[in-house]
């Protein structure tokens, strides 16, 4: 039964029809017009390096949890204020009750889990779409954060964290640096830059690697892995694909997208965590917005709004487009506005693209 | 054969199912014996429907008695029913479009290699078996990533019957598996029917379609306002007559003379 009327595909073409192909190239273009309008600017010297991975990393975090969830079929729109919150709650405990730090991130780690985890109870309970109860908890965990801060510090910024978790086991997990051993002995040689004078003098000025941007790529690695090498990322897909079908034949859907927000919760607190280790401080307007970035990122990547189609290498790669773009327009002098400009522009036009492999992929007309 | 052969997979004796006042089944009864193919014809709102439900685990009957293989047999649920080799061919929703061939295939029970503590999709086997299978059905897949999406009707139901066979199903219960499909797809689909039965599974095949339905019938039965109409045997009965038994009689032979027996 071979259809004369389909046409042989190349494994040229087979290789380059992925979901992940939109990103791919809005990534080209973004970098190849940065190295052309702020290729002397600093952008892609290690300081500057360091500045836009910093900043794609924390994108890819949250859109890495966005990213499965949405290709199970359900939105988080708390994520930003569950950042905001996960923030408040470990400098709460370790600055006003005093707690050991690590007992502080556990602690919060826990709750944020567990309300992540109602969520998805909500949302598989009541049958509401997951967009309405989420904007609920985004309102209801924003208000919550500021009452909590106000009430047990009078301000909405906590401070004093990192004088709390000098010497604790479990803060450099999310605030510290790696291959700072590596990064001193390439000063040394002179391969990378040092500071010429003050305190730090001979010291690299980029001292190593985040520990946020391990986290983004050890989450990016598990995302991955989990969604395409695993008898679970194929219940993602059949859970975002089509519910009943995949209930027909035995896939706890319900399961899977209540552990999915779960794991959105998780990256959210991840986030958050690295975020007060680094600046030493927690503000209850912190992730402001950062749940649409992370949607943005997953649908540059080339997911499927309505679910059951995605990629978390698109994701990720939509995470870099999103932090180079923000960065370099820094770089490059130009007026901050048009970030937004810039971004708004990108986001229709791999959406544009993207629709357009889809189809081509999956014969959707 | 021989008689045990010939005894049934599953019986379902007088099924009554009620939900609140109204009566959706009145006293059904049927079989599927192996290598069978028995058709369940009835029009819209005739309890079609409701019957395969009850013989897949998502109804407990009111009343009435299910056998399965001799013993009585009471599903819980539609897992409990497919346990025991009852596959269901749902019409819409035997396929998710946006997902690969093998991954839809294997879709709840996918094969799983360990590499140390962790265990993975064995995607490689999942690709391999889907291919064989689809070929023996008849379909030749490009590649086992292909999305059903790009595939025809036909081929999507032929995918899920495919999977029901592979994965052990004694009797496969296909829900109008031809009703939104072309001429061509339609013969291909009656084509795997064919095939299915010849492995000794027993085919309960519901259509509305008396054509459809004599290309590959055993037996007929006919539901009418929730009870059996009877069953005939092949060669027994005639289009016009069960055509005639799926409208109730009497409004069909009005309607049949105004439009020249073109029904």
């Amino acid at each position: 039964m071979t259809d004369e009327r389909l046409q042989q595909v190349s494994k040229f073409r087979r290789a380059l029809i992925r979901p992940e192909l939109g990103a791919t190239a809005g990534a080209i273009l973004v970098f190849g017009f940065f190295l052309v309008i702020a290729g002397n600017s600093g952008m892609f010297a290690l300081q500057g390096i360091e500045n836009w991975t910093v900043v794609s990393a924390q994108f890819a975090v949250i859109a890495v949890g966005a990213c499965l969830l949405m290709i199970a079929g359900e939105f988080d729109l708390s994520v930003g204020s569950m950042i905001g919150f996960a923030g408040t709650i470990i400098a709460i405990l370790s600055v006003q009750l005093g707690w050991p730090v690590w007992l502080a991130i556990i602690s919060s780690f826990a709750i944020c889990i567990a309300i992540g985890a109602l969520n998805g109870f909500l949302v598989i309970r009541t049958g509401l779409p997951s967009f309405i109860v989420t904007l609920a908890s985004l309102y209801i965990l924003r208000g919550l954060t500021i009452w909590l801060s106000i009430r047990t510090t009078r301000q909405t910024i906590i401070g004093g964290v990192k004088e709390a978790a000098a010497g604790d086991w479990l803060a450099p997990v999310f605030g510290g640096k790696i291959l700072t051993g590596l990064f001193t002995w390439m000063g040394q040689h002179g391969w990378i830059a040092t500071f010429a004078q003050g305190p730090k003098a001979g010291q690299p000025v980029v001292a190593g690697v985040s520990m946020l941007v391990v986290w983004a790529l050890a989450l990016i690695v598990f995302g991955h892995v989990l969604l395409t090498r695993t008898k679970f990322g194929n219940w993602i897909f059949a859970a975002g694909g089509d519910a009943q079908a995949a209930r027909y034949v035995g896939v706890p859907v319900n399961r899977v997208k209540v552990l999915m927000f779960m794991f959105t919760a998780f990256c959210a607190c991840v986030f958050a965590t690295c975020q007060v280790m680094e600046f030493g401080s927690a503000a209850a307007d912190r992730g402001l917005l950062k749940e649409f970035e992370a949607i943005i990122c997953v649908v540059i990547g080339g997911a499927l709004l309505t679910g059951g189609y995605g990629s978390v290498i698109g994701a990720a790669l939509g995470a870099l487009i999103f932090g180079v773009v923000q960065q370099g327009l820094f770089f490059s002098g130009a007026e901050s506005s048009l970030f937004r400009v810039f971004l708004g522009t990108i986001l229709i036009l791999a959406v544009i693209l993207n629709t357009y492999i889809r189809r081509m992929i999956t014969g959707e007309r | 054969m021989s008689a045990s052969d010939n005894a049934p997979i599953i019986e379902m004796v007088d099924i009554r199912k009620q939900f609140g006042p109204v009566i959706a089944l009145n006293g059904v009864s049927f079989d599927v014996r192996p290598g069978e193919c028995h058709c369940l014809l009835g029009d819209n709102g005739a309890g079609k429907s409701t019957f395969i439900k009850t013989m897949a685990g998502v109804h407990k009957p009111t009343s009435g008695e299910i056998r399965f293989l001799g013993q009585p047999m009471s599903f819980a649920s539609p897992r409990d029913s497919m346990e025991a080799g009852i596959a269901t061919v749902y019409q819409d929703l035997a396929m998710i479009p946006l997902m690969s061939v093998a991954r839809n295939f294997w879709m709840g029970r996918e094969p799983q290699r360990r590499v140390g503590p962790l265990r993975f999709m064995d995607m490689k086997q999942a690709n391999e078996v889907t291919m064989a299978e689809m070929r023996r059905m008849g379909i030749n897949l490009r590649e086992p990533g292909q999305a059903v999406g790009t595939l025809s009707g036909g081929e999507r139901q032929t995918v899920a019957i495919a999977r029901a066979v592979y994965f052990g199903a004694k009797v496969l219960i296909l829900d109008e598996p031809t009703s939104a499909l072309g001429v061509r797809q339609t013969a291909n689909v009656l084509a795997t029917i064919d095939k299915v039965r010849k492995n000794g599974i027993g085919v309960v095949f519901i259509t509305h379609n008396v054509r459809h339905a004599l290309a590959v019938g055993d037996r007929f039965t006919v539901l009418n306002r929730g009870r059996t109409l009877g069953t005939a045997v092949r060669g027994q009965i005639t289009p016009e007559e069960l055509q005639d038994l799926m409208a109730g009689g009497q409004e069909l032979a009005a309607l049949e003379g105004s439009l020249g027996g073109t029904v």
